[in-house]
């Protein structure tokens, strides 16, 4: 029995479990694939939005602004990589220039500090690899990058430290409201029981919102196309590149990302499946082709991976939170997509207060715990630090002596860490959101099957058993001899 | 910081860094060191259990595992010391080496030499840009070598392997002798890159398919591959509408090229080829920077071990050279060394430059399959030396050897030209 | 039947018929080693085969192995199906014999590989 379940441990679950766990509450996030971040969360552009591009009055305006002027406490807190390197929408038309004075004005109504429409010279000053023909850029400071999927891990691991539950592969199949007023939640892990529900489930909760008969809305699949670069490119830019926004979102950005690497992407394509994550011949053409606009210079090899990501729309394109009108202690969380992240962790404070006031009318409040702990510690990152860190880190354990991915120069040390936190990391790709390993120019073709030794040893799961990411994503089918049946012949 | 000292540092300890080690030994030099980064020696051979290795180096026919312990047991014999589980992060062009390992922590080695001998690594999924799914089961060659021969695992039943580079060849026999099915070998190219050996013994004996012209261009699955679209291309290698076809498997292996390992090298600032992907270098193997070597895969992919181990040797002369003062005239400002050019046919040599004092040996590669015809040397007027060839195809590495006299004439830090003609 | 020649790269296109009284007749051999090869290929391709052996009680999983001759082609299948369920006691030297006379072939499988015990400390 729980005070509050939420569903799903994307970066807005994570954010609410992690701002609930500041109080007197017993909170568990039920989540449905093996690792937290899966969704949206792990495949975005990881900006941190400076929120000029919101329209004005809108709760995603708001919580944009908000959640960005909150970033450097978070990074502190939660020990993840942030970094305010500023966004530059680019114009190259006259009517690009309109668009500009636009989101000035916009940004300026939003509360966006330092806006600035800057002339060419300047801007090529700033960035001197970017396209010569252009004419201005709107210049915002306040614009950042961060890693997605650490960010939601912090938070996450941070929640877990003061008492909430994750439970993951658990996936919601319906939900029943009981006579005494309580939540009986059928997971494929089991029911649980919880007095307020918070629907953060991302892509799928409208699914899960009609699971309590609210039918309100709907979310509509947008996907989103990217390409990663090689280390060598990452400081093409330093800034965020933007293009003139479209209609169908802000458009192809080229950035670099927080661990040195460049993204380009992504494209806006609204798609019918939940679960269609493929990268497709035009899109990533697409991509290459318009940030090609931007930066002239941008290679066309030293990719070192696609992705795709997909953008949760509702209808009316702003966020839904607010309660259920079907039962007030079933708050919707929903159509979270961009700027999701930046506004995250405003979100996080604006649905405690949403439910303190639920809470009040049932005659409760949310009592602050005295102990909560808001500081995270990361893992000991073996790349990033000095000479003598580094000696320190192997005197006390050997195993960061011994490195495992060599591109990204992750230890051993590192691995072991992260299979035993809170959640913790029990897919290859879950080891590699949390230490990078698998992440560089080789993707994991060195390290793969020494990381699946590592988790063998230390998790006592048998080889073929190690998945990607879960579910069916077995990386070995078998040991070897065992398809050498008697039928087998040539 | 353990702090030490040391003649040549050689960085690697597969085929290339041994063989480099016992050469610099053989010249006298004593003070050598080989840093490892796995827990053994012999690098990637250790997972090669094929056999075809040794041929012209030992004269006889041996298994990856065997070649290396032959270089391994002469390493050992000759007291060569070398730290394992250690691993190189960090060169400068002062060449001081900085390594890591569990026992001695952080590990700074002032070198007056240093071998570049890191191999090399598979091109990748993501450096194809093919598109669709993120399923588990795309896998390249040489990992799933691994995963068979080193863990024991079988990385998929019903594989589908594209690139008809050696490593695929030998994957698709090993596959196929522990009872998976390889239904195809896509090849995008007119020919093949593997040895005719390879194609002969691992895909006919077994009526595996070879598709040339023939690309993957969709990767279907969420969680586990469950197909992939294959299609013929055309000259341009873009994908022919019409042709596709979806060929269902669980496992997709990619033997589509080798990239020399060089990121090291770069942090010492040492010039690359853009076309090899590794260091520019002399017949003595020395890179741009003076007292960095370099041999074996990391300076250009190989066909054969034998060839690496020979170049090795040549690294290990050089040294030898170097620290007793005999290289001195290329310094870095007065660079007397002579640049050779590729023309016509040629897509490689190495080594890029020459002093001509000796003897030269050209490795080189061609960018086509030709018939009948000559590699020749010109210094833009005269012929400077040539030889015939019956047949040479970009898969394979080809020599050139050079006469001292044939260079005699050369002016210092002038360009030769090297070129194929045919004869037909 | 058309055949390519392996035994160098020149790779010549050979053919090869069956002649009178047992004999091949080859053709587009450019030497005589490319007609020894055909006349093999076409009465019993010999191949070696190798394989990986499980391992007891050693510093690795596996041990790396090869028939010490080649043996004919249509014996490999029946060869490998004899390892399955094979495991060896570390320490291994290359050269050890792991299945003597395999598959009838009068061959034998040999270790390329040392595999060394494990010791507990």
């Amino acid at each position: 029995m729980f005070d509050i379940a939420i569903i799903g441990a994307g970066v807005v679950g994570c954010s609410i479990a992690r701002e609930l766990a500041r109080y007197k509450l017993d909170v568990c996030v039920l989540e449905a694939k093996a690792d937290v971040a899966m969704g949206s969360s792990g495949a975005n552009s990881g900006i941190v939005h400076a929120g000029y591009d919101c329209k004005p009055g809108t709760l995603m305006a708001r919580l944009n602004v908000a959640g960005n002027s909150l970033y450097e406490d978070i990074a502190r807190e939660l020990d993840v990589p942030f970094k305010r390197n500023g966004s530059l929408v680019l114009a190259f038309t006259d009517d690009d220039m309109s668009t500009l004075k636009r989101l000035m004005e916009q940004g300026i109504k939003n509360g966006v500090n330092g806006l600035k429409i800057l002339p060419a010279e300047e801007v090529l000053k700033m960035e001197p690899n970017l396209n010569p023909s252009i004419k201005a850029a709107l210049w915002a400071p306040t614009g950042g990058i961060t890693s997605p999927f650490e960010v939601t891990i912090a938070m996450a691991e941070n929640a877990a430290d003061n008492g909430v539950q994750f439970y993951l592969n658990h996936a919601v199949l319906s939900i029943q409201r009981h006579s005494d007023g309580k939540f009986h939640i059928e997971t494929s892990g089991g029911t649980f029981i919880a007095r307020y529900v918070i629907n953060a489930a991302g892509i799928n909760s409208d699914l899960i919102s009609q699971m309590v008969g609210d039918d309100s809305f709907r979310i509509h699949p947008r996907k989103g196309e990217y390409c990663l670069y090689d280390k060598k490119w990452g400081s093409l830019v330093t800034s965020t590149i933007f293009q003139p926004p479209s209609g169908l979102g802000k458009g192809v950005l080229v950035t670099p990302t927080v661990d040195g690497n460049l993204l380009i992407g992504p494209n806006a394509v609204d798609i019918d499946q939940r679960n269609d994550v493929d990268t497709t011949y035009d899109g990533l053409s697409f991509v290459y082709e318009k940030a090609l606009e931007s930066v002239p210079l941008l290679p066309k090899n030293d990719v070192i991976t696609e992705f795709a990501g997909l953008r949760a729309i509702a209808d009316g394109e702003d966020f839904i939170i607010r309660p259920s009108r079907r039962a007030e202690e079933f708050i919707q969380v929903a159509g979270i997509c961009s700027p999701g992240l930046s506004a995250a962790p405003a979100i996080g404070r604006y649905v405690a207060s949403i439910l303190n006031g639920v809470m009040q009318r049932n005659g409760h409040r949310l009592e602050p715990k005295r102990d909560f702990n808001p500081y995270r510690k990361g893992i000991s990152r073996f790349s990033d630090a000095d000479w003598h860190t580094r000696e320190e880190l192997i005197k006390k354990d050997q195993r960061f002596g011994r490195i495992i991915c060599r591109c990204e120069m992750v230890t051993e040390g590192e691995i072991v860490q992260a299979l035993h936190r809170n959640p913790p990391a029990l897919t290859l790709d879950a080891v590699k959101r949390r230490t990078r390993a698998g992440m560089g120019r080789c993707q994991g073709g060195f390290c793969t099957p020494r990381i699946m030794e590592i988790m063998e040893r230390e998790l006592g799961i048998p080889m073929e058993q190690i998945t990607k990411k879960g579910d069916g994503s077995r990386i070995v089918l078998g040991k070897i001899k065992d398809f050498l049946g008697e039928d087998a012949g040539c | 910081m353990l702090s030490m000292k040391a003649d040549v540092v050689v960085i690697g300890g597969g085929p290339a860094g041994l063989a480099a080690a016992l050469s610099c030994h053989r010249y006298g030099i004593r003070d050598i060191i080989i840093l490892e980064r796995d827990s053994h020696l012999g690098g990637i051979l250790q997972q090669c259990i094929h056999n075809g290795f040794g041929l012209h180096w030992f004269g006889e026919e041996l298994t990856g595992p065997e070649y290396a312990q032959r270089f391994i047991d002469q390493v050992e014999k000759a007291q060569i010391p070398y730290l394992l589980d250690t691993m190189v992060v960090d060169i400068d062009e002062d060449k001081r080496v900085y390594a890591v390992n569990p026992k001695h922590g952080p590990i700074e080695i002032q070198a007056r030499a240093v071998i570049l001998a890191m191999g090399c690594r598979e091109r990748t999924r993501g450096a194809l840009m093919i598109p669709g799914g993120r399923p588990a089961g795309v896998y390249t060659a040489g990992m799933a070598q691994r995963l068979i021969n080193i863990e024991g695992y079988m990385p998929g039943r019903e594989v589908v392997i594209l690139g008809s580079g050696d490593i695929g060849l030998i994957m698709a026999r090993r596959l196929t002798w522990e009872g998976a099915n390889v239904k195809m070998v896509c090849e995008i190219m007119p020919y093949s890159t593997g040895l005719i050996r390879n194609i002969r013994q691992c895909l006919e004996d077994y009526g595996i398919p070879i598709r040339f012209k023939h690309t993957v261009i969709k990767i279907h699955g969420r969680e586990r591959l469950e197909g992939v679209t294959v299609a013929q291309v055309d000259d341009a290698r873009r994908p022919i509408p019409g042709t596709e076809e979806y060929v269902p498997c669980d496992t997709l292996l990619l033997s589509v090229g080798l990239i020399p390992e060089n990121e090291l090298s770069q942090k010492a600032n040492v010039q690359l080829d853009p076309v090899t992907g590794g260091p520019v270098v002399d017949e003595y193997r020395q890179t741009s920077v003076p007292g960095i070597f370099a041999c074996g895969n990391v300076l250009h992919v190989h066909d054969l071990v034998d060839y690496v181990s020979e170049e090795a040797e040549i690294a290990g002369y050089g040294v030898w050279r170097y620290l007793n003062g005999l290289a001195s005239q290329y310094g870095q400002h007065v660079d007397r060394r002579v640049k050779i050019e590729t023309g016509y046919g040629v897509r490689y040599v190495v080594p890029q430059r020459i002093l001509g004092e000796e003897d030269v040996e050209l490795f080189f590669r061609s960018d086509n399959i030709y018939d009948d015809g000559v590699v020749e040397l010109t210094d833009g007027q005269r012929l400077l030396a040539s030889k015939k060839f019956l047949r040479i195809v970009p898969g394979q590495m080809e020599r050139f050897k050079i006469k001292k006299q044939a260079l005699s004439g050369i002016k210092p830090g002038g360009r030769l030209l090297i070129r194929w003609r045919n004869l037909a | 039947m058309e055949l390519i020649c392996i035994l160098c790269p020149r790779g010549c296109r050979m053919n090869v018929e069956p002649g009178g009284d047992g004999q091949w007749e080859v053709k587009g051999n450019g030497c005589s080693r490319g007609k020894g090869y055909a006349v093999q290929e076409m009465t019993c391709p010999l191949r070696t085969l190798t394989t990986s052996v499980w391992v007891e009680g050693g510093t690795h999983r596996l041990v790396s192995a090869k028939t010490d001759r080649s043996i004919p082609r249509d014996k490999i299948m029946e060869a490998l199906k004899q390892t399955k369920g094979l495991k060896v006691k570390a320490p291994v030297n290359i050269g050890d014999v792991l299945v003597e006379n395999i598959a009838g072939t009068g061959a034998n499988l040999v270790a390329t590989r040392k595999v060394d015990k494990v010791v507990l400390a």
